[in-house]
């Protein structure tokens, strides 16, 4: 699976370092750094959405604090 | 307002802004040739002995403002008949000498090129002398002065003669591109070839970032630019013109300080790559030190191959203060990762073509990079980088760094290092003083620039290298 964190400049001020932070974490904790693909990715045209994040080409978005939640409820299940 | 430091550069702007408008329009093909005409309607020459001349160089102007010379591989030309063939005598002994009896001229020339004529009046001898100008600075009635050509003076390589004619020539061996001749010329008749065309073509064959992504990559040292506007608005400027995205190059400097900082620990002696009129002229004047430069790319390129690594179909266009940008990107190392180079002359040329009002625009952001990526822009902020980088990595290592403001400073370090006997561990080369920002493409230069990268550089969000790397999921060995 692979997910895309916006980084562009607009998204990275409202906390995409933190969502990354945390989806590294997470995805560490639960032993799934071979089948969970983090990438970053400049703009993903969105800016008013942001923080923008795909997971395998669908569009997400999150907050820094809503981040373990897309984790658990939307990043686990597909896996 | 002051939009330019001298009218060399606002002719120059004139120029590229009259193509970009005719390219918008689709009609350079059939117009260039009105140009010279536009800048000077006549009847009477604001600028030459005559408008005919006078229209004659702007249609020099006109052909660098497309691209230039497309056999000659420098990004730097001389335009031959706007030179005004400055007289070249180097010293000479002004008509303010008392004929005093101190004789310091004559005790400070290591050369003997200094006699005194019957009424005691200094004369030098010019083939004796080598305008070292030590006599001038020891004459107390400030009586003798340098009449070196302003190009040649300029030009610290020495790439700079002149022609039996007495055009100005460049030694295309020694030129590194700094376009330091290129600010000085009083005639412009030195100038930097655009590739503002290219930055045009790439953005319209995308179709609106239809068929690829264009990404703009944009100097640190825009910090010190555009100072009657906000940074902001000029990003919004950027998407107004078809950028997808605008991105700093700051953020390369974080990744080439980090990967820098292992370098100098595992070899002990580094000199920086990120100025490349400096690696330029240590490939052509030290070549026995180059194996010494560090084997990172440049800021510009390390952040352009991230930028095809995360988006392989995008186009890079790096924006930025630099001459020698242009000739970097021509290399073979660097060319996948960079497409374009356009200087901030050219950019305020650019918006301009497009009659955008930067003072209406909303401010845009530009945020991604550490403070210590965003002080690259001056002297002595990439060794700041450098040692911070240690210090994240936890590597066990000190830098000794000497900072070099200005490739004369380059050149006495590296001839120090050649003979062995440089304390230093490792030699932060800028080629242009104060750094980026004294850059031969910045619209202005000032004495403020330095307290203005370095507020910039405390804006960002990010405070450690490390955040700004992690934030974008950067990898080394990717």
């Amino acid at each position: 699976m692979k997910i895309t964190v916006c980084i562009g400049s607009s998204c990275h001020l409202k906390g995409s370092r933190p969502i990354i932070e945390t989806l590294q974490m997470l995805v560490k904790e639960h032993g799934l750094s071979d089948r969970v693909h983090l990438a970053g990715q400049f703009c993903m045209g969105n800016c008013q959405q942001g923080v923008c994040v795909t997971v395998d080409g669908e569009a997400f978005s999150l907050s820094p604090e809503t981040a373990r939640d897309f984790f658990e409820n939307t990043v686990l299940p597909r896996l | 307002m002051r939009m330019f430091d001298t009218y060399v550069q606002k002719l120059k702007y004139m120029v590229l802004r009259e193509v970009a408008r005719h390219e918008n329009e689709n009609t350079l093909q059939d117009c260039y040739l009105d140009i010279p005409k536009l800048i000077s309607p006549g009847p009477e020459s604001t600028m030459r002995c005559c408008i005919y001349k006078e229209r004659a160089i702007v249609a020099e102007r006109v052909k660098m403002a497309m691209g230039g010379n497309k056999n000659n591989r420098n990004v730097i030309e001389v335009i031959g008949i706007a030179c005004d063939e400055c007289p070249v005598s180097g010293y000479r002994v002004g008509p303010d000498c008392r004929g005093c009896i101190a004789h310091r001229c004559q005790a400070a020339c290591p050369w003997g090129a200094i006699s005194f004529d019957e009424n005691h009046h200094a004369h030098i001898d010019p083939d004796k002398c080598v305008n070292c100008g030590k006599c001038a600075s020891v004459c107390p009635y400030s009586a003798i002065q340098s009449h070196v050509r302003p190009c040649e003076r300029a030009c610290k390589v020495k790439a700079i003669s002149h022609t039996e004619n007495h055009y100005a020539c460049i030694d295309e061996t020694k030129c590194t591109a700094c376009g330091a001749c290129v600010y000085q010329c009083p005639f412009g008749a030195i100038q930097d070839k655009s590739f503002l065309l290219n930055a045009l073509k790439i953005i319209r064959e995308s179709d609106h970032n239809r068929n690829y992504r264009v990404y703009a990559v944009v100097a640190p040292s825009i910090s010190s630019q555009f100072v009657h506007v906000k940074v902001g608005q000029v990003i919004t400027a950027l998407k107004e013109l078809g950028f997808y995205s605008v991105i700093e190059a700051a953020l390369g400097a974080d990744m080439v300080a980090f990967k820098e900082a292992q370098e100098l620990a595992e070899k002990g002696f580094l000199t920086s790559s990120c100025c490349p009129a400096f690696v330029s002229y240590i490939k052509s004047s030290f070549p026995k030190l180059k194996e010494l430069v560090s084997h990172n790319l440049s800021p510009m390129a390390e952040l352009g191959r991230f930028i095809k690594q995360t988006d392989p179909d995008a186009r890079v266009i790096f924006i930025g203060p630099c001459t020698a940008k242009k000739a970097e990107a021509q290399r073979e190392t660097v060319r996948e990762y960079v497409d374009c180079v356009v200087t901030f002359e050219e950019l305020q040329a650019w918006i301009d073509s497009r009659d955008l009002d930067l003072s209406v625009l909303e401010e845009g952001v530009l945020d991604n990079a550490s403070c210590f990526g965003r002080i690259f822009a001056r002297s002595g902020g990439l060794s700041e980088a450098v040692s911070q980088a240690l210090k994240e990595q936890n590597i066990d290592f000190t830098v000794n760094p000497l900072v070099c403001d200005g490739i004369e400073e380059c050149r006495v370090a590296l001839l120090k290092k050649q003979r062995n006997l440089l304390k230093e561990n490792f030699i932060e080369g800028m080629a242009c003083q104060g750094g980026c920002i004294g850059g031969a493409g910045c619209l202005t230069h000032g004495p403020k620039d330095k307290g203005e990268v370095d507020k910039y550089g405390h804006e960002a969000l990010e405070k450690t290298i490390f955040d700004a790397l992690g934030q974008c999921c950067w990898q080394q060995d990717t």
